[in-house]
This record gives structure tokens, sequence and C-alpha cells, in this order.
């Protein structure tokens, strides 16, 4: 009695009321995108995706309180473990797994199935964040930067080979987490700059590419203030490097079919196939275009629940509040969302554990990547990856990692003043 | 320096959270588009058809209505079929028949998986029933209503028209863009000319469609939806029953009766025969299978015989010439002309040589000289300006009575007939190179004379009433108490003096008593009428003859028209007779049942392959063109029910069903 009693009175209650209020706007939205007007259910009927979805959540509450009762210590003591369990339950679904629409990612246990790159996702962050603790590490060097490549590699690439592209790139996520605990920001432009410049490569042919980045090196050299050797030497390097990613780019892309080549090119340019990947976007687009200032009210909605919007209660969910509840819904999603991660940064810094602050900027991380690539997609600015929206997409695998996630911290949160600094 | 990488990982957070609301801000607000786009995708509009107005007869009898059919519609992508061969049975189609239906249907334009489709078209209602419970057992099927025209009494086909789908010129000469393709609209009889009162207001419905769109309820909860409104019933002038009786009477013979009401003008009975089981062209199967069978049919069933069949009037136009005559003082009734002139009289002797007995025993030297004396007024010293003078006031006096133009009846179609004036002969004999002589064929109704069935009823009505008419109509009351055009209130006068009339009418009575007309006399009523012989060069005469009844305050007037049956008091007289005793006296008495009888048995019907056309005058109506290669049908004598055997003939040349 008196351990849960410390857990609740010292529980950072703001966030979980952020959570709450996520999973609640969720839960709604999930029954009115599949409500239908003809045959008019209750929001608790099993048959739909709100009534399982209502299972999920009580069943999430049941893991919170597993979570706030366990010694907090855990988490830490077993991160490693944890992480080869989950590598083991990867290797396990791609071996037994079916497929289901071209990915090999879930475990079906009778009816209910389970999608193990979900808990790989806290998983690799608990293990990141215990080996991050370590006193004394430096992210600058070679020697400390392998392990950690190789705690994010593994599942990350065992999540690859399962076909699903967008747990995968969530991975990209952690980069957060390492520039805020030391690493160089090189790698994060280069990143960034790679990520442009293959853009640019299915959208821009080969030779104007080539000529536009020798034009702007040439331009930086001209404008250098110290023109020693090796200033011009790295601009050299750096545009040779560009050059040949894009060449490279170009080169892999030429060697695919052609409606292979199609469907990556559309990812950029939705239009290109306006029955495939772009139909999807249009409709999404039209659906929250067409919410306006208010939104057609609850329930009112006519493009998702009319089956215009694919996937409408999971990785679309957000069309659903965008055409019912309009700028006005949209607007209150995005700054709840915001209010939880920069309640969540602020919860990371006041950790004087590093674990538990480093395990905090893991979550933050984590959500914000499923958020900015999640709406990115549904408004169009982004390609279309299938990802959730954290806590409000309907699924059990995914509102159970992210709740798991999420109270493992405010667990460490809510132990700050117990533990010392390291 | 670490510390600020905090904030720059906020401000990351913080910003991509602020360009998503620029984004959004941008699609729900500035950019319209997609308001537009979602209301094209996700609405439909659904036209709602109201129903067509009934028509009911002079008593109140309801005579067309619109009754249900079924269409058998398929879900294919939700239909389950466990067991092909029962559900054959069900609909009691062959397995053949099974396979080529589900071919046709997935031929359609707009054919679905996931929308429905017609899997069998317009089932009756008899067939509905078996089929319904069946039915239960297959999902994906289920059957809609729609309704199409009933004719309850199989009768007066031509009269009450048809329905059909508007053609395309009818769809793009239409003046306020109401109908579109596919739309029902009446193409003939009454269907077509009360069109407008019949056919109600549209109604539209705005439903959600999904994206395959099939229909998920109402959108807006129906806000925007306008409720169709039902067409107005209309009470026809038609006494159902006689009707039925008429057309009995006229089984076996081709021609027309028109009776009037000559105190309204309300059209009691009209027939056009041979005619044909309207229920054959209700409905898109039954129109499309049965048109053109009936369009090409040498006896032309589709043809309105009182409206169309220009006849040359014969000696019942010695009527109109005598009242022409009196009303210009050409002559008086005493008047007595030499008996010889081109024309012979073989009825009656000298003796007998005033107007009164000229009409009774119709003696066309005696009107020759009737006309002549009405033409020439000896104006001008010039025999030929004389007869052109002459010529339009008589024209001019005789388009009083109708002649030479279109009544006005409420049905469309109806022909002019023909009167001729001096451009006529000038352009057949050449200018002013003409006179009397060379048209006073005319004087006794023949000649260059054209006129319908209905003009002469029109003209015993104008008798009946001693000179003046209702234009003749068949509908009285749109609505429910809707008023009828005024035209068809609006007494017209001929400007004869009445007085003229007495002779007239006394000579019609004699007719009947004790001329020509024998035939037509009813016991206790006093029968007034005109027999006729219309010269038919081609064949057989045709028998002609009018009537009113009662002789004073008169109930009824009548023209019946049966081709080559000889003279007029041998058919059309008792025909007459037959149908104003019963109108008047509600039935036919006893000890007339065999003269009944022997007019239901006769024949007159055409040999086959000789086509039916009534003798074109040089006016030039008839123009339709009759293929003559195609066979007459066999006459059967059997009602034709259905069409399903296509070995039954569709003219209904015999009439089983009244009485």
């Amino acid at each position: 009695m008196y351990r849960e009693d410390k857990v609740t009175s010292y529980l950072d209650w703001p966030t979980v009321l952020l959570f709450a209020a996520c999973v609640l706007i969720g839960w709604f939205n999930i029954f009115a995108a599949v409500f239908d007007v003809e045959n008019q259910k209750s929001i608790f009927d099993l048959s739909l995706n709100s009534g399982k979805q209502l299972l999920w959540i009580g069943t999430g509450a049941v893991i919170v309180i597993v979570i706030l009762v366990l010694d907090y210590r855990f988490y830490e003591t077993f991160a490693y473990i944890i992480l080869a369990f989950t590598v083991i339950s990867l290797v396990g679904v791609l071996l037994l797994a079916k497929d289901v629409n071209g990915a090999k990612s879930w475990f079906e246990i009778g009816s209910f199935r389970v999608q193990p790159s979900e808990f790989a996702k806290f998983a690799t962050a608990l293990a990141l964040a215990k080996y991050l603790s370590q006193p004394g590490l430096n992210l600058e060097k070679w020697k400390d930067l392998i392990p950690v490549g190789a705690i994010l590699a593994v599942p990350a690439l065992l999540i690859l080979f399962q076909n699903d592209t967008g747990s995968f790139l969530v991975f990209s996520a952690f980069i957060f987490v390492l520039y805020r605990e030391g690493l160089s920001p090189i790698i994060p432009v280069v990143g960034i700059a790679a990520i442009v410049v293959l853009v640019l490569t299915l959208l821009v042919p080969i030779l104007y590419l080539v000529i536009g980045f020798t034009i702007v090196a040439g331009f930086i050299i001209l404008t250098l203030q110290r023109r020693n050797f090796r200033n011009i030497a790295m601009v050299v390097g750096g545009l040779v490097l560009l050059c040949g990613m894009a060449v490279g780019a170009n080169a892999a892309i030429g060697k695919l079919q052609d409606h292979q080549q199609k469907r990556i090119k559309s990812l950029v340019n939705p239009g290109l196939e306006p029955q495939g990947i772009g139909y999807q976007v249009n409709q999404s687009k039209i659906a929250i275009g067409s919410g306006g200032l208010l939104g057609k009210g609850w329930l009112e909605g006519t493009q998702t629940k009319l089956n215009f919007v694919p996937e409408q209660s999971t990785d679309f969910i957000f069309c659903t509040i965008g055409e019912e509840h309009g700028l006005i819904g949209s607007t209150l999603v995005i700054a709840v969302f915001m209010g939880l991660l920069c309640r969540l940064l602020y919860l990371a810094e006041r950790q004087k554990d590093r674990f538990a602050r480093i395990y905090g900027y893991c979550v933050a991380s984590i959500i914000f990547f499923h958020f900015f690539i999640n709406l990115g997609m549904v408004i169009g600015l982004l390609p279309v990856i299938g990802i959730p929206l954290p806590f409000i997409s309907y699924g059990g695998s995914s509102l159970w990692s992210f709740t798991i996630l999420l109270f493992i911290f405010l667990k460490l949160d809510a132990h700050r003043l117990q533990t010392l600094a390291r | 320096m670490r510390d600020n990488r905090r904030y720059i990982i906020q401000f990351v957070f913080l910003l991509i959270g602020f360009v998503y609301l620029a984004r959004l801000f941008y699609l729900q607000i500035i950019d319209d588009s997609y308001k537009i786009k979602a209301l094209a995708t996700s609405s439909e509009r659904v036209v709602q058809y109201p129903q067509r107005g009934q028509i009911y007869d002079r008593n109140g009898k309801l005579i067309v209505y619109n009754t249900p059919v079924y269409d058998l519609m398929m879900v294919p992508k939700k239909s389950k079929i466990a067991d092909t061969l029962a559900f054959c049975q069900l609909l009691e189609i062959t397995r053949h028949e099974f396979d080529s239906l589900i071919g046709k249907m997935k031929k359609e334009q707009g054919y679905s998986r996931v929308r429905p489709s017609v899997f069998m078209g317009q089932l009756s209602t008899i067939d509905f029933a078996k089929i319904q419970d069946g039915l239960i057992d297959y999902p994906g099927f289920y059957v809609t209503a729609r309704t199409i025209r009933h004719y309850p009494y199989i009768s007066m086909a031509n009269t009450l028209g048809y329905v059909g789908e508007i053609n395309s010129k009818q769809l793009a000469k239409q003046e306020e863009n109401y109908y579109s393709q596919g739309d029902y609209i009446g193409l003939s009889g009454l269907e077509a000319s009360y069109e407008k009162e019949l056919r109600g207001q549209k109604g539209v419905k705005y439903v959600m469609v999904n994206v395959h769109h099939v229909e998920k309820g109402a959108f807006k909860n129906g806000a925007l939806d306008t409720a169709a409104v039902a067409g107005e019933s209309l009470n026809s002038t038609i006494d159902i029953d006689l009707q039925q009786y008429a057309e009995k009477l006229m089984q076996n013979k081709v021609g027309s009766i028109v009776a009037i009401d000559p105190q309204t003008g309300e059209v009691l009975t009209m027939v056009s025969s041979p005619t044909y089981d309207p229920n054959l062209l209700s409905g898109t199967r039954a129109y499309s299978r049965n048109f053109n069978r009936l369009l090409k049919d040498p006896l032309l069933p589709l043809y309105s015989r009182p409206l169309q069949a220009v006849y040359r009037p014969g000696s019942i136009f010695k009527l109109v010439q005598s009242l022409t005559a009196l009303q210009e003082g050409a002559i008086t009734t005493g008047s007595t002309f030499p008996l010889d002139g081109p024309m012979k009289c073989h009825k009656h002797s000298g003796a007998h040589n005033t107007l009164h007995n000229a009409i009774q025993m119709s003696c066309n030297v005696y009107f020759y000289h009737v006309f002549r004396h009405n033409i020439y007024h000896h104006e001008t010293g010039n025999m030929f300006r004389d007869s052109e003078k002459g010529l339009m006031r008589w024209r001019n006096s005789v388009a009083k009575f109708g002649f030479g133009r279109r009544l006005g009846i409420d049905l469309p179609n109806e022909k002019r007939g023909f009167v001729p004036d001096t451009a006529y002969f000038n352009k057949v004999y050449g200018a002013h190179s003409w006179k009397f002589s060379n048209w006073y064929s005319m004087a006794i109704g023949e000649g260059e004379l054209g006129v319908v069935p209905l003009q002469m009823a029109n003209l015993v009505s104008i008798i009946a009433n001693r000179g003046y008419y209702y234009v003749p109509h068949l509908i009285k009351g749109v609505g429910k108490n809707g008023k009828i055009s005024e035209k068809y209130t609006t007494r017209n006068s001929v400007d004869v003096d009445s007085s003229h009339f007495k002779v007239v009418v006394q000579a019609m009575e004699d007719v009947v008593n004790a001329g020509t007309g024998r035939s037509a006399r009813i016991d206790s009523i006093i029968v007034c009428g005109k027999t006729g012989t219309s010269e038919n060069k081609g064949g057989k005469d045709h028998s002609v003859f009018v009537a009113f009844a009662p002789r004073d305050n008169p109930k009824i007037a009548i023209a019946v028209y049966v081709e080559n049956a000889g003279f007029g008091a041998a058919v059309a007289a008792p025909i007459a007779s037959l149908l104003m005793e019963k109108y008047i006296k509600g039935s036919v008495s006893e000890k007339r049942k065999a003269i009944e009888k022997g007019i239901i048995e006769k024949n007159f019907m055409p040999a086959p392959k000789v086509p039916v056309l009534p003798k074109v005058p040089p006016g030039g109506i008839l123009n339709k063109v009759v293929k003559q290669d195609s066979i007459a049908k066999p006459m059967g004598k059997k009602p034709i029910v259905t069409a399903r055997n296509s070995n039954v003939p569709l003219v209904k040349v015999s009439q089983g069903k009244t009485n």
C-alpha cells in the first residue's frame, strides 16, 4: 500500500491527463470512422473497431498498473534482457508468421494478433538508455558508437526484413536522443542531406542535379573566407559525395522495373498514380479539407465513413478528426501532442538519473517521429508510410506499446528523487 | 552547449507542429476545392418519380391506374447461391437462361460487383408472390417495386394512348427542362395531351454514397430533399360500359364510332377499330416487344380512326347543304326543283319534291340544285367569278360547322379533313378557269370533300342542339376540383337560325321512321338520323350513319362508320341504334338481342394483304406508309391477354370480356 500511494502521489498527472485525452480522442474518432449510417451500432459493440479499442484501452490500464507496481529499478536492470527477448520474437515472427498484406509482422494466436515490432520500440529505447547512461561514454568516439549502432541496427533490420518500412523508419527517431547525448551534428545533417539528394534525384534529371551541385559548390568556394586547401578540398569532397549519391541512387532506380520505379516516384509525386498511393493521399486531403473551420460534426463526416479514405481507423484516423471537427479539432490534437512532447522533454531534463533522462528523450522522440510521419502523410506533405498516430490510431499492439513506453518513463520519473545523480 | 541541444530539439518539435498547423489552415480554410470534391464524391442526386395520375370514366370507374412491377435485383458480391438448380426452379427458368441472365447483367453499362443490378426485370405481382418467400434463402437478391400503367378494361387503347421513354427529339425541344434521358412521357392519346397534369412533379433526394457508389442513407438527413408530387387524376367523359359495348359491336369490323353528349360536348364513346390491348404497350419490356409489331400491322391498330381517318362524308353532308342554303336564303323549305340534271334520283318520284322529302329519301338531284342555288347568286354575271364568290361564302359557312378545320378535341393528331377553297381549284384547273360544274358532286358529300368521324358526330350534335355545339372533349375535370379549359365550356354558334333546323330534324326523324334508316328505330324513343354511303372506289362502300336521340332534349349524338360494309342502313344504323338505346335506357331490350347478335357476328374485315387505308381525298391527309410486304396477321378468335406467345395476333379483333 505504501508503495502504491507513493507512486500515485509522485506520478506526473499532467502527462497522464494528456495521455488520457489522446486515448479518448482516439476512441471516439475510431467509432466515427467506422460508423455506418445504415447499420448503426453502439460504440461499445465488439464487432466494431471502437468496441475492440475499448478492450485494448481496458487491458492497457491493467498494464499501466503492472508497470507502476513493478520496482522502478526493474527496467534498467533487465533492459538488455528485454531487448534480447524482443529480438528473438522478431526472428520468430520472420520464421513463423504468415504474410499479411505483404508484411510478415504478426503473431497469430487464435483471432488475437500481436505485432512484436511495436514492442521493439520501447525495448530498444530501454537498452539504448542503459548503454548510453554508462559513465564516461563519449559519442564522438567510434569505439562507443559501434555498440549503439548494434543496439539500433539489429531490431531495425529484422523489422525491415518483415517488410514493415514504417516501423523501420521509426528507429531513425533515436537520432534526437544521440544528438542530445553528444553525437556530432554532422551525422544528422549528412543524413538529412542524403534524404534531400534522394528526393531530388527522383524529381530532377541527374544531369541538372550534378550541374546544380557544382554551381552551388563553386559559389561556396568563391565566398569562402579562408580559401585554403583544406576548406576547398572539403567542399569538393562534399560535392563528389553528393554527386556520387545522386548517380548511385539514379542507377539503382534505373535497374528497377517500370512499375516499381513508378511506385517510388509516386512517393514523391502522388499525382503520378491517381489510383494508387496518389488516390489515398488525395482522398485524405479531400476529407480533411472538406472539414473547414468547425468540421461537419461528430458522426456527420462522409468521406471517411463511406470508405473513400483507406485505413480510416488506423493510419488515416486523423482524417476523421479533420473532417468532423475541422481546423478547431485538428489544432486541438496538434496542441495536445505538442503539450505532451514539451512536457516529456521537461520531465526528461529534470531527471537526475542519466538512464531516466535518456529514456525520456527516447519516448519523446519516438512519439514525435510517429506524429511527424503520420500527420505529414495524411495532409499530403510526406510520402505514404504506414505508421500509426500514437494513442489515437486503432490497434491493440500499437496502443499497448505506446502506453508501456510512456508509463515506464512516468514510473522512472515518479522515483526520480530516490536516485542519485550519476 | 549541451543545454542548447535541448532547446534545438524542442524547437524542431514545435516547428513541425506549426508547419502542420499552417498546412491544415491552408487545406481547411483557404482551399475550397476539397469541400466541392467531397460533395461530388460522397453524395448523389436521386430523382424521385411521382405517381402518375389516374383516369376515371364519367361514372367514377377507374379505367387507368398504376400497377407495381417488380425488378429482381442482385448485388453480385453479396449473393450466395448454394444450389443453382433450386434457384432456377424457384424462378422457373432453365440453367441456360440463368447463365444468360447473369451474362446479360454483367454486360450492362456501369455494372459493378458491389452495386445492385437488375437480374430479372418487371416481374408481375403474381410472379413476385411466387418467389417472395423463397428469396429469403438467397442473400444478395432483393426485389424493388416500381409502377407501370394498367388498363383494367382492355379498352379504348387509341384514346388513352400510351406512355413510353422520351425520345431524343422531345428531349431536345422541351421548354422547361423537366425531362431527362430515360424518363417516361405520355406519347399518344390522353396520356400525351394531359401529360403535364398526369405526370406530377418530380422530387429529388440526396443520398450519401460510399466509394463503390453504394447508397448509404440520406445526405444531411434529407434537409435538401424535395418530395415528389403525385400527378392529378383525370375525370373522363367516357362511359366505359358504353365504350366496351361499342367495341364489342365493332369487332371484326374496321371503322369508328364517336358518341357525344350534345348538351355539353362530352365524348361518351370513341371507338377506333381494330384496336389493341393497351396493356401491350405498358412498361419497357412490353413496349419494346410489341410496339413495332403493332406499328407494322397492316390493319393499323395504332391509327386513331375517329380523328385521323378522312372519308367522303356522303349523303350525310346533305344536312349541312340544307342548313347553309336555308340560312343563305338560297332555298326555302318549300323549294321544288326539276328532277333532272347531271345527277339522278332513284328513290322517289317528283310528287314528294320538297326539302323534307329530299332529305328523308336522300335525293341526289334535289341537292344538286340546292347547292347550285347556294353557290350561284348571279352577282357578277360571270359564272367563273360567281363560282369563286359562292365557293368561299359557302366554305365559310361550312367551316362554322367544324369542317375543314380541327375542332380542337383534347387529343393529339386530330385531322382537319378537307373543304376545298379557290386556291385549291386554281391549282387543279388553272386560275379562274373552273366553275360550279367542276365540283358539283360536293352537293351530295362526294368529290373533294373529306371529313373525319369526329366532325360528323359534332354535326349531329349541332343539329340536336338546333344551332350550336361545345367543342368535343374527353376530360371534364382535372384533379379534385380542377376546371377544364374554357374552350370546352364555351358555346359555339354555327350562325344558322334555329328555325331552319325544324325541317331538318323532322326529316331526320322520318328517315328513321319511314326512310332509309328504319333499322335505327328504338321503341319509345324518337330517333333522328341520316344514313350515308361513303363512296370507296377501291372496294365496297363504307356504311355510315349519324343520329341523335331523343328528338327533344337530346342526350346523345352519334356517328358510326363501318368500312366496306356497304349501305349505311345495313350495319352502321343498327349499331348506332343499339348504342343509343343502351345509353338512354341503360340496357338493350330483349327483343333486340337478336339484332345485337347479328351485328356482333358480322365480319367486314378486309381480305388479307389488302391494306385497310381509308380513301384519301385530294386533301392528301394520310401520309402513313404501310409496308406492303408485311403479311396480314391471321384473324384469330382468341382475345389477347398476354403477348408471351408471339403467334397470337396483337390486334384485338374479337372482344370476349364485355358483359
